[in-house]
């Protein structure tokens, strides 16, 4: 094993992911609830998108350790992330605004 | 032959080398799905009219399944926990719980693709249908492929925890890397078809 968290670091841990997996259905909740106001096209979006970011963001954290992982882990995601971009990018890139 | 670093890290990575591996492929994934999702974007911006999701697909049963799914991210991570804390009996529990989890999110979705399909819906109905079955089906091909590696991991697999705990430790810490992946695509999936 690379590391060894004690137990008792481990029962840190365990309350830790009770809190995400509660943050996770609340955000659940609101993410329903966001797409009851029937808000314009554009905004229905980027609130959507801004939620599901921010539950992604607790999963990748904390079930998936990333916020203490290794510096090799950070910068083969930090490429995946920059090709991803593009790749959401260049669909969009002649229909600024037209979103139906 | 000894496989070396199923244990122990390595001095350059400082990771062992199965955990550098599934990070590697899923920055593929990433890829795989994002290919999907900015076809997605391509066909709805070119698209003269899109249908709201809410409108045409089963929203309730879809928040069902984020439930589910979101449950079953806990349950796995606390099967890696418990594993830490050498309580293997409570690792079963938790490994059972996630594969018990994951077929409630098959039959669910099971429920509603029979659902579309006893109506003729299919995805050459319309572009809309294309992408959600595309987007949907592969993910749950994701689904199955991990309920195959979990159940072999709480079942025949499980066996390494009395001859390699850490190596079986390690085992479970990547398989559950590969299912929050497959959880934290749902949680992006959800909105962007069922609500928006």
């Amino acid at each position: 094993m690379h590391e060894q968290p004690s137990v008792e670091e481990i029962k840190k841990h365990v309350r830790k992911y009770i809190m995400v997996f509660v943050a996770l259905m609340g955000l659940t909740v609101v993410t329903v609830a966001v797409s009851y106001l029937h808000l314009d096209v554009f905004w229905a979006i980027v609130l959507a998108l801004f939620i599901a970011t921010i539950k992604g963001t607790l999963v990748a954290g904390y079930f998936m350790h990333l916020l203490s992982e290794k510096k090799i882990i950070y910068w083969t995601l930090l490429l995946t992330l920059v090709f991803f971009i593009v790749l959401m990018a260049l669909p969009t890139s002649g229909y600024q605004g037209r979103v139906v | 032959m000894q496989i070396p670093y199923t244990v122990t890290a390595r001095t350059d990575s400082g990771l062992f080398n199965a955990k550098l591996g599934v990070w590697l492929l899923l920055a593929s994934e990433v890829m795989l799905f994002g290919a999907l999702f900015s076809s997605y974007v391509l066909l709805r911006v070119a698209a003269p009219t899109w249908p709201h999701g809410y409108d045409l697909l089963n929203v309730p049963l879809a928040l069902l399944n984020t439930v589910v799914l979101i449950t079953s991210s806990v349950t796995m991570v606390m099967s890696w926990a418990s594993l830490m804390m050498k309580d293997f009996a409570k690792y079963k529990r938790y490994m059972g719980l996630t594969i018990l989890c994951a077929l409630i999110f098959l039959v669910v979705k099971g429920f509603e693709y029979g659902s579309k399909f006893s109506h003729d819906i299919l995805p050459s109905t319309d572009t809309f249908y294309a992408i959600y079955f595309t987007l949907t089906g592969l993910h749950g091909l994701h689904v199955i492929g991990g309920i195959v590696v979990n159940f072999y991991f709480w079942g025949p697999g499980s066996k390494m925890w009395q001859t390699e705990p850490e190596r079986f430790t390690n085992r479970i810490e990547i398989a559950g890397l590969y299912w929050h992946f497959v959880d934290l695509v749902w949680i992006f999936l959800f909105p962007v078809l069922y609500l928006l």
